[in-house]
């Protein structure tokens, strides 16, 4: 093994060991942040007994869920139980390691260790455990097989209630795959490449995405609402029509396995949606988080959190006031609105990027950016006060005539 | 359409979905900023807003006069009266003629908390009291006897007074 190979493995690790702990210490807070919220939303206090106002709640619901009795039912299928958890958990985790969570920090080291050898390392290491060139589509290939374990949970029960909860997720998440991957396409439009490194420059260059493709935002996150299975489209849960759904019949770790798998997709959905639509880790209004140093990656792994963590509350925003979708009524919401939506923006986009940079030939991406921008606006119009009355989410049948 | 089956007219060509959403949105983002109700309990017991009713029957409470003893004086009106049954008293006499208790207890597990006992007794000696933190570790700790009646410094209540319905 080359010195250089010694020092790219040696960072690895510690990213690994860095962004794992961070991402499980995060769930874990998750959990009481979502608690307050919802306190909060309901003139609440929320859990604030365990340590200065709440803060070792998880460790002591953590805790809990280890000591508990782990409940195995007869008539389960055994093997397929016990590995359903860690097929949700596992591809869960797996996605935090693509997400870059701050600008590139130069590190530059050589030094000996007595059996290891020489370790050599010099130049920008991105803040990524993975730097794939596939990026985002990692990403999207990855938490489908999310669907699997929550599939075999409801399969494996052997229960009614799981077995519908497993139902209802597959048939949801493989929908909702759709809109969710035509959402990202104009985004590959406009940055021309699918790696979140070449996205965010792209973005730090022009405008954020969030602006000329406000629908491909608007798509992802909603589609994002329904692969991490949050209300209103908590449809394989839905405790109060299928009990727990899924994961009815698991106890103690391995119920925790699915909640930590659920929490984990939250923020990797909205880590998702702050690289791709709100500029990643750039600091908006300034050129100086372009010079790497060290000052640059603190500050901007700060920004990629705060974006992070607004989008996290807002999904507890939503689930907090929304109330659940009838399961017909999600179906066509994403087969009959968001899929037509998805395939016509991508449309829409590519015409419009063909006439901006072919026709008009503007090179710059900020005018262009702007020009998409004035073309969304006229679709929001159109969507959420012509097309968005009624028809977007409305009942299976029309209503029976009244006769008085 | 049966009768007396009122018929909503909802609309539904006029409502905009997402900005539905948004209107919700925003009425629980200003809740968020609302006062708090929860009361702290163990910390805070009343408030301003809550407090106990001066007529809350809890568990029971013998009053003693100056010297200590218990005022009861074994009449055997409150075990008569319990619709419960959960009242035992044995009386007893002492050399003077005064009749007094030999065992009281109460058995708060089949007390319906009524407050029977508080009315017909004719000392007011027994009460029920103005409490509710009656935890235990064991089952039989909650028969209450004499000495454990007598000891309880709690409030007790004031019942319901028929010639002052509304307590003024």
């Amino acid at each position: 093994m080359s010195p250089e190979l010694k020092g790219f493995l040696l960072l690895t690790v510690v990213k690994m060991l860095v962004v794992f702990t961070i991402t499980l210490v995060g769930v874990a807070l998750l959990t009481l942040m979502e608690r307050k919220v919802s306190a909060w939303m309901q003139n609440r206090r929320g859990p604030n007994r365990v340590g200065y106002a709440g803060l070792l709640q998880p460790a002591a619901d953590g805790l809990k869920n280890i000591i508990k009795e782990e409940t195995l039912p007869d008539e389960a299928n055994k093997i397929l139980f016990m590995l359903a958890p860690i097929f949700s958990f596992v591809p869960a985790l797996m996605l935090a390691a693509v997400i870059p969570f701050a600008a590139p920090l130069p590190i530059a080291f050589d030094f000996s260790l007595p059996v290891l050898g020489r370790f050599v390392q010099d130049g920008l290491v991105p803040m990524v455990v993975a730097d794939l060139p596939v990026g985002f589509l990692f990403v999207l290939a990855i938490s489908s097989l999310g669907v699997y374990g929550i599939a075999l949970a409801g399969w494996s029960s052997n229960s009614k209630y799981s077995l519908l909860g497993g139902l209802r997720a597959s048939a949801q998440m493989v929908s909702y795959e759709v809109p969710l991957g035509l959402s990202v396409i104009p985004v590959i439009l406009l940055a021309g490449n699918v790696s979140f490194a070449a996205i965010i420059t792209e973005q730090q260059a022009g405008l954020w995405y969030v602006l000329p493709l406000f629908f491909a935002f608007f798509l992802f996150f909603v589609s994002g609402f329904a692969e991490t299975n949050r209300l209103p489209f908590d449809m394989p849960e839905a405790e109060s029509e299928l009990i727990a759904g899924y994961h009815t019949e698991y106890s103690a770790m391995k119920f925790s396995m699915f909640f930590i798998a659920e929490y984990a997709n939250i923020v990797t959905v909205a880590a998702m949606t702050a690289a791709l639509f709100f500029g990643g880790w750039d600091i908006p209004f300034s050129q100086w988080d372009q010079t790497p140093g060290l000052a640059q990656t603190v500050a901007t792994g700060l920004f990629m959190f705060l974006k992070t963590m607004s989008f996290v509350f807002v999904v507890m925003w939503v689930r907090w006031t929304l109330p659940r979708f009838r399961y017909d009524q999600l179906m066509s919401l994403g087969w009959k609105f968001m899929l037509p939506l998805g395939l016509g923006y991508v449309m829409l986009i590519g015409t419009a990027v063909w006439v901006v940079e072919d026709m008009l030939e503007v090179g710059s991406s900020t005018v262009r950016g702007l020009f998409l921008f004035g073309l969304n606006l006229v679709l929001a119009y159109l969507i959420f006060f012509i097309v968005d009355r009624g028809h977007v989410v409305r009942g299976s049948t029309a209503r029976p005539e009244v006769v008085h | 359409m049966a009768i007396g089956v009122k018929v909503l007219t909802r609309p539904e060509t006029d409502v905009s979905y997402i900005r539905a959403t948004l209107k919700g949105m925003a009425l629980t983002f200003r809740h968020m900023f609302r006062p708090k109700w929860t009361m702290q309990y163990p910390e805070e017991k009343s408030t301003a807003d809550w407090s106990l009713s001066p007529r809350w029957r809890g568990t029971h409470r013998m009053l003693t006069d100056e010297q200590g003893r218990s005022k009861c004086v074994a009449c055997g009106l409150c075990p008569q009266i319990c619709p419960a049954n959960c009242i035992k008293l044995v009386p007893g006499e002492d050399e003077a003629g005064n009749r007094y208790p030999l065992i009281y207890e109460i058995d708060e597990f089949r007390c319906v908390f009524c407050g029977y006992c508080q009315e017909v007794c004719p000392e007011e000696a027994i009460h029920v009291g103005v409490h509710y933190e009656n935890a235990e570790y064991s089952r039989d700790r909650f028969v209450y006897d004499l000495e454990r009646l007598s000891s309880q410094t709690h409030p007790v209540s004031s019942l319901w007074d028929p010639s002052d319905p509304k307590g003024e």
